[in-house]
């Protein structure tokens, strides 16, 4: 099928023209790997990475958007087998209904929207608010199957082409186009969640409260207020939650009811709706302390996907996402200089999210979580102001031995993203010759002229 | 669960409309039989819809350009289940019509599967349909059939013929109380169309049209323009005087 135009990134920073193909199956796509020619390919999904890691302008995108049938599903094990372009909102609605009692199969680890497809899913090892319980998405893929420009189509597993999968576990789609995955859904008690939301006044007692929730709740993060400096700095409001036993919730729906249908000429996020929005937040809870709720779990997972397109909020410059891991140990130092410095600029962010990520190893080579103290921001795009704070806040977490998030950058530089990664030249034995994207050159994982296989 | 699960038969079951049509029946715990050429296509849309819900699925490989083959796979959906709520017919093609003028075989080839073929399916299946007193038999024509155009009148023709024989059917069959209903969609991303830019306003997707038949076979519709406001162009088109007609493009 033809798909060829315009592909952007969610964040809207970047925007080029494609070629792409949307192989209509399975055999399709691996007969199109497996024919690829003289230019490079990467996959692209739903389009919901907000950065350059699913584009590749002057080579190939593979759209994998009708890969979307299932294959198998053990009512029994849990066990679901689909192909690559199954979104997530489609897997929930297919699997997730609950049972009489309330209890029933739950996608193990969702991240922040239910509309990314499993490859996509894959390729970036996503995590979700139970990080520190469950890992990332990776921890329960079953095997996978992959498609090579050799023609060779391999399943990989723990066990089979083991060294492969790791690599294919947040590769990018470097590795090759992912046809289809087996996942490992849990079963939960109740398919509902009771959450508490718990202001704080500074970023100390995050770390207490996180202390004392992570065992009990499954799923915890905070909500910083970034503009909040001085005394107040890293104050927010701290979530978790957790399924609640017999209280069944119906799967969110597979497409938001509402959406914004097209891009504003400005960006409607200013720095005074920014100001306005987390003065808001922040008093969310009005004059109690804390709040119990009991609710379907989407308002938690996935706050962002009642409004469909909401990155045309932004307008024609886009926002940039930013999200690091820093290491455990002066993880608060870090994470104090850090909101230290975006204070300082004067840049807000609507949403700033802390999360604390635990010991789990994250399976893949490349795969972003690691223990430490995760922290996500979005900034409207102003230009150099905003590119010079990115720089600083790149320039904190590499000399604090941390990492940032692929599926979220726009702007790391080779020298933090190898630093960061150091299973890089491990990674680079995997990667297939005729695969390439704009982040993998460049982060330097390819060579910036890597256009042509074998170059 | 209180109303029985329907019996649905898929001709043509690998097309994209098809498919979305199947997909949405099978969510409500249908039950399902597809029929198409492609014997692995069939396996795995009939993989998708069982995990969708589907009660039960049969898949049956027939080529519907085999004049012999049509009897036999309208006997062969019908008795799947021992009768059927819903059949409908969507399989077609959409031939390069500069291509096809002047080469008699492939016209003869064209008109074959988009006109005689759904008809002799759809023409076996209104016996069984009208001796069960109800049901409904959707077939999939285009607005391509509402008027001939010089870029594409040879599928128009097909497509046109089908009309008037899925109005002549509906008119037999209204006494039997068995709908009868025309689906005519406007440019639709699929399959059939890949080679088309598949881009603008006047673009919808296999699952909108789908959507549109599930709630027209509701209605009980006897013609459905998808999406709704094709009906508007061809009304233009069809009512536009032959002199502008001639002068233009269309």
């Amino acid at each position: 099928m033809a798909a060829s135009g315009a592909y952007r990134s969610w964040g809207g920073t970047v925007r080029a023209g494609h070629e792409a193909r949307m192989p209509a199956d399975p055999r399709a796509a691996a007969r199109l790997v497996g024919t690829l020619g003289p230019r490079r390919a990467i996959a692209y999904g739903a389009g919901r990475s907000y950065g350059d890691v699913a584009l590749n302008p002057g080579g190939l995108l593979i759209d994998t958007r009708r890969l979307d049938r299932f294959i198998a599903f053990d009512r029994e094990a849990g066990l679901l087998t689909c192909e690559a372009g199954v979104r997530l909102a489609d897997i929930l609605a297919v699997t997730a209904r609950p049972d009489a009692d309330g209890s029933g199969w739950m996608l193990p680890v969702v991240p922040g929207t239910r509309f990314v497809t499993v490859g996509g899913a894959i390729a970036n090892d996503v995590h979700g608010k139970n990080a520190h319980l469950r890992g990332s998405f990776g921890c329960h893929v079953a095997s996978l199957e992959l498609a090579r420009s050799d023609g060779a189509r391999l399943v990989c597993s723990p066990t089979q082409n083991a060294d492969l999968f790791a690599a294919t576990l947040g590769g990018l789609g470097l590795t090759g186009l992912i046809l289809s995955a087996t996942i490992r859904l849990r079963r939960v008690s109740g398919l509902a969640l009771e959450s508490e939301e718990i202001r704080f006044d500074r970023l100390d007692d995050f770390f207490t409260l996180d202390a004392e929730s992570a065992e009990a709740w499954e799923y915890t993060a905070a909500w910083i207020d970034c503009l909040a400096s001085g005394a107040g700095l890293g104050r927010g409001i701290y979530l978790r939650s957790r399924h609640l036993p017999g209280a069944a919730a119906p799967p969110p729906a597979r497409s938001p009811r509402l959406s914004v249908p097209l891009t504003p000429p400005r960006s409607l996020v200013g720095n005074l709706s920014v100001k306005a929005f987390n003065a808001l937040y922040w008093r969310k809870l009005g004059s109690a302390v804390s709040r119990r709720t009991v609710a379907p779990y989407e308002k938690t997972f996935f706050p962002l996907d009642a409004i469909g397109h909401w990155n045309r909020f932004y307008g024609p410059s886009g926002f940039f996402q930013f999200q690091c891991v820093v290491p455990p140990g002066d993880g608060g130092q870090v994470t104090t200089a850090l909101l230290d410095a975006i204070a300082r600029s004067k840049q807000g962010s609507m949403l700033v999210v802390l999360k604390r990520f635990g010991e789990i190893a994250s399976p893949g080579l490349l795969s972003f979580p690691m223990p430490g103290i995760s922290l996500a921001l979005d900034f409207p795009n102003s230009g150099p102001a905003t590119l010079d704070l990115l720089a600083r806040l790149e320039d904190i977490v590499a000399r604090a031995g941390g990492r940032i998030y692929p599926a979220k950058d726009s702007t790391m530089s080779a020298e933090t993203f190898a630093k960061g990664y150091p299973a890089l030249s491990a990674f680079r034995g995997f990667i297939d010759p005729a695969f390439s994207s704009a982040f993998a050159r460049r982060v330097g994982i390819l060579h910036a002229d890597a256009m042509e296989p074998g170059s | 669960m209180s109303a029985p699960a329907r019996r649905i038969a898929v001709f043509g079951a690998t097309s994209d409309m098809a498919s979305a049509f199947a997909r949405r029946a099978a969510e409500e715990g249908a039950r399902l039989v597809l029929l198409a050429r492609d014997e692995e296509g069939l396996e795995r849309i009939a993989a998708d819809l069982s995990v969708r819900g589907a009660l039960e699925v049969r898949t049956r490989v027939a080529d519907f350009a085999d004049p012999d083959a049509l009897k036999e796979a309208a006997e062969a959906a019908w008795s799947a289940f021992d009768g059927l709520d819903v059949a409908l017919i969507a399989y077609g093609s959409l031939p390069d019509q500069t291509a096809l003028q002047g080469d008699l075989a492939g016209t003869e080839a064209a008109l074959f599967l988009n006109f005689v073929s759904p008809a002799v399916v759809a023409g076996a299946l209104a016996e069984r349909f009208e001796a069960q007193r109800a049901g409904s038999i959707a077939v999939i024509t285009s607005v391509a059939g509402d008027r001939g155009r010089q870029s594409n009148y040879i599928y128009g023709a097909a497509k046109g013929g089908l009309q008037r024989f899925l109005e002549g059917l509906r008119h037999r069959l209204h006494p039997a109380g068995v709908q009868v209903l025309d689906v005519r969609p406007g440019f639709v991303a699929t399959k059939m169309t890949a080679h088309l830019a598949q881009s603008g306003p006047l673009w919808a997707t296999p699952d909108k049209v789908a959507a549109d038949m599930a709630r027209a076979l509701g209605t009980r519709r006897a013609v459905l323009y998808t999406p709704w406001f094709w009906w508007i162009i061809m009304s233009v088109v069809r009512l536009l005087p032959r002199p502008l007609f001639h002068r233009s493009k269309l």
